[in-house]
């Protein structure tokens, strides 16, 4: 990442401040904690000067380019401000601070309501819930899809994506051939420069 | 509590085992690991039917936080319980924290490479892909709905419409759309 742009001492009240500030985003993070990176922003760059604006884009894209749960971008972006305040000690402590409270909250809520959800299935409101809500699931898997394949390129020009994302579609879609063979075929192409 | 599963399912015997199934979940999973939960738990594994997923995916997705992570816990929960959600959570957390920590300090050296920007345009690409398969396969599921297929069918394509091209934020289509579809279908189960 772009090292050394900001030199910060922080006191414990701002990790306090930090820690507090995550464990309010985590329960107003319906669907997903990117949901919540516009007040994120706000708060390390514009609020308190924590992270360069290169630095927030950098957590972003790194966590969309590594394995695993895209929330991981709020891990680098703790692993960040803790850089800027000098040290690898401060910037483990700022992934502990910032992923305890993203999650902690509401892992907590949803344990209970999916435990609650879990016991009282057989009622018909929990039952239409989960059947009404099938389609909108579905909706959302291939607008996520949508999403993603767009993110690659701006219209015709970059065709071969597409291609790529349709043929690894269909394969996934009708044959049980394992996804690392065709995650492996997609980044060799990219090697290459096929794609 | 433990809610005993169907006993004629696979099933993970113990924690560690569910500790690796979700590691090696969330290493398959660029840009998103939900895809790979639906590939790896209910194709291969087959800890779960089609229909199981998609209704834990609501609540996973209906709640705070993110969703592969709810949904995690839930499938732990099912499970071993509490012990059961955390060790899922940690399978799923523990290894790609430490890639991603491996690659943001590896960042700086090769953010110019071209080849490396190739493989990660090659990743995403495939992944986009894999998750429209899921949203394809899933939508077998929709046969059992309380609801008729055309509706459905109005209510995916028009969440897609939403989703996609018109960019509306997420809470209002789940609440909206979703609601939508959870009055229909209880009004249908009366009858």
């Amino acid at each position: 990442m772009s090292a050394g742009a900001i030199h910060l001492s922080l006191g414990w009240h701002d990790w306090l401040n930090l820690f507090a500030h995550y464990l309010m985003l985590s329960l107003m993070s319906l669907g997903g904690a990117i949901s919540t990176t516009s007040e994120m922003h706000r708060f390390l760059i514009e609020q308190n000067g924590w992270l360069t604006q290169a630095q927030f884009n950098d957590s972003i894209a790194l966590a969309q380019a590594s394995p695993g749960p895209n929330v991981l971008f709020v891990a680098l972006m703790g692993w960040q401000v803790g850089m800027n305040a000098g040290s690898t000690t401060l910037a483990f402590l700022g992934v502990a601070v910032t992923m305890f409270g993203i999650m902690l909250p509401s892992t907590i809520f949803t344990y209970q309501v999916a435990q609650w959800g879990h016991r009282n299935r057989e009622l018909r409101a929990v039952r239409a819930f989960k059947q009404g809500m099938a389609p909108v699931v579905i909706a959302m898997l291939l607008s996520t899809a949508w999403i993603l394949a767009s993110a690659g390129g701006r219209g015709t020009a970059e065709w071969p994506l597409w291609v790529l994302s349709a043929v690894s579609c269909l394969v996934i879609w009708r044959t049980r051939v394992h996804l690392l063979w065709v995650l492996g075929a997609g980044a060799l192409l990219g090697v290459l420069g096929v794609v | 509590m433990i809610p005993a599963p169907l006993p004629d399912r696979p099933r993970p015997a113990s924690l560690p085992e569910l500790f690796i199934a979700f590691t090696l979940l969330a290493l398959q999973g660029f840009g998103g690991v939900l895809a790979v939960v639906q590939r790896e738990l209910v194709e291969r594994k087959r800890w779960l039917s089609q229909d199981e997923f998609i209704e834990d995916w609501a609540v996973a997705q209906i709640m705070p936080g993110p969703n592969v992570v709810n949904l995690a816990m839930m499938i732990g929960a099912r499970y071993f319980g509490l012990p059961g959600a955390m060790t899922a959570l940690a399978g799923l957390l523990a290894v790609p924290l430490v890639l991603v920590l491996l690659l943001a300090t590896l960042h700086a050296r090769f953010a110019g490479n071209p080849q490396v920007e190739g493989a990660l345009r090659g990743l995403a690409a495939v992944s986009a892909g894999l998750i429209a398969a899921a949203g394809l396969k899933l939508s077998s599921a929709l046969v059992r709905s309380p609801l008729p297929p055309a509706w459905c069918a109005c209510i995916a394509v028009l969440g897609f419409v939403l989703v996609a091209l018109l960019k509306v934020p997420l809470v209002w289509v789940l609440l909206g759309l979703g609601g939508l579809g959870c009055v229909l279908t209880y009004r249908k189960m009366k009858s």
